[in-house]
């Protein structure tokens, strides 16, 4: 058991396929100028990575390895379609808003790496908390970068004003930076930085160290 | 485990059997969810169909009822050949569109249309028209709000389209649609002037009454919706429709 709760609370901070591993970050874009749809995509996504790894999982001994891939594709696609139809039913205001980018959810990173890297050698029930653990990484950065850029960027939350905007006679001035997809590149790379300045072991030794010359190496 | 290792995943009959049968298991998956989903969704499109024409007309109200405000819209049948109302219309009965009038790209259109007028006191305030063509990668079909003038537009919202995400759908935005209200459909003639141009409309400048904003990297869409709002206004659409508002004659 206590290896699954690894397995599921690993990829939060400590191995997150968004800060670390530097995947998915697409979609954190597009998605997160506010917070509702950056929330079902978060939905959307988790449970794409979860299901799909426990399918695959279930397939791995039988699945050829040439036609791996594609098979892969095959499954993340039919749940994508089914999570895109789901949506179109049942939230279908916001699933106008996220257009396309529940389709591409076949082509992030963050599934098919798990899928090949994990779910492809593990149990099924290991790679569902495995693909659940990496889909609600990617769901704690989504999340925090669409607070800050709906906060900052439209003083709301959910559609509910929390700043009283000067066009409606109040106080604050939206930033309008902050609903432009540059923002999301800011507010990622400062998460990267606050988590690594947390977590020192995630730096990563430069490629290329200038070497010191001493004088008494050049005579 | 022991006799899974033995099995040989790589053989060409496996490799078949997997392809083969994975299709047939997805394709059946996706397709019985798309079918049973199917009423709900088309439920779904119907609500928001009607709230983009109260959007379009201006009724919408943040949190507002759409079966109630739209109870209050008027909706006609329109024979467009003659422009006139009728009560008995056959909705299935369409006709081709010839080639050199077919500037939206639809081939074939319908006889008789609904169309939805807002009444304020009796007095029509504006005439909702359905109209639709193609743009870059779809049909694009929307709304169009005309004032009691029969050459003003009020509104023009899409709520089915396919465009570049990002560069076509820009005509979702609010400020591409504020700039649409208060343009003229007509010149000095009964055919439509107004288009869509390349670039941002100079107020003041010639003709700019006649003339809608450009898209920035959407000239094909921007191209489609000049083609569809001049064939739906034009001779063979509402023209003889619009033409009797034009005239005064309202009913």
């Amino acid at each position: 058991m206590s290896e699954a709760r690894k397995v599921l609370i690993d990829p939060l901070v400590d191995n997150n396929p968004v800060t670390l591993q530097m995947l998915g970050i697409c979609s954190a874009l597009a998605v997160t100028t506010s917070l509702l749809p950056a929330l079902l995509m978060c939905v959307a996504l988790t449970s794409v990575a979860a299901l799909a790894g426990a399918a695959i999982s279930a397939l791995r001994h039988r699945i050829p390895n040439n036609i791996r891939i594609i098979v892969h594709m095959t499954i993340i696609a039919s749940l994508v379609i089914l999570v895109d139809q789901l949506l179109k039913a049942y939230a279908f205001e916001t699933s106008k808003q996220l257009s396309v980018f529940v389709g591409l959810i076949i082509t992030n990173c963050i599934v098919l790496g798990r899928a090949e890297a994990f779910a492809m050698k593990n149990g099924v029930v290991m790679s569902f908390v495995d693909g659940l653990g990496n889909g609600l990484g990617y769901s704690i950065i989504l999340i925090a970068v669409a607070t800050l850029r709906e906060l900052f960027g439209a003083g709301s939350l959910m559609g509910y004003p929390v700043f009283e905007l000067t066009s409606n006679g109040g106080w604050y001035v939206a930033n309008g930076l902050m609903l432009l997809p540059p923002s999301a590149f800011f507010i990622i790379g400062l998460l990267i930085w606050g988590i690594r300045t947390w977590r020192t072991q995630q730096v990563e030794k430069p490629d290329y160290q200038i070497h010191e010359v001493h004088r008494t190496e050049v005579y | 485990m022991s006799d899974k290792k033995e099995f040989d995943r790589d053989s060409i009959s496996n490799t078949l059997i997997i392809a083969i049968g994975l299709s047939l298991v997805c394709s059946i998956i996706v397709s019985s969810a798309a079918i049973v989903l199917k009423p709900v969704q088309e439920k779904n499109e119907e609500a928001f169909r009607q709230r983009i024409i109260l959007d379009v007309a201006g009724l919408m109200e943040p949190g507002g009822d759409i079966d109630v405000l739209f109870a209050s819209i008027d909706t006609r049948t329109v024979e467009l050949a003659s422009g006139t109302y009728t009560d008995n219309a056959d909705m299935e009965a369409t006709i081709a569109i010839p080639g050199e009038l077919d500037i939206a790209g639809i081939s074939q259109r319908a006889e008789f249309v609904d169309v939805y007028l807002v009444t304020d006191n009796g007095r029509v305030d504006q005439v909702i028209l359905p109209v639709y063509g193609k743009g870059l990668w779809s049909t694009m079909l929307g709304y169009l709000a005309v004032a009691p003038d029969g050459n003003t537009i009020k509104g023009l919202r899409f709520y089915a389209h396919g465009e570049t995400p990002g560069l076509g759908d820009q005509m979702d935005k609010d400020s591409w649609l504020a700039q649409v209200a208060g343009k003229k459909i007509y010149g000095d003639g009964d055919e439509p002037v107004i288009r869509v141009i390349k670039g941002l409309v100079q107020e003041g400048s010639a003709g700019s009454e006649h003339m809608f904003d450009g898209m920035a990297g959407a000239t094909l869409t921007g191209n489609g919706i000049t083609g569809l709002v001049q064939y739906w206004t034009g001779s063979h659409g509402f023209g003889p429709y619009l033409k009797n508002f034009r005239e005064g004659n309202t009913e």
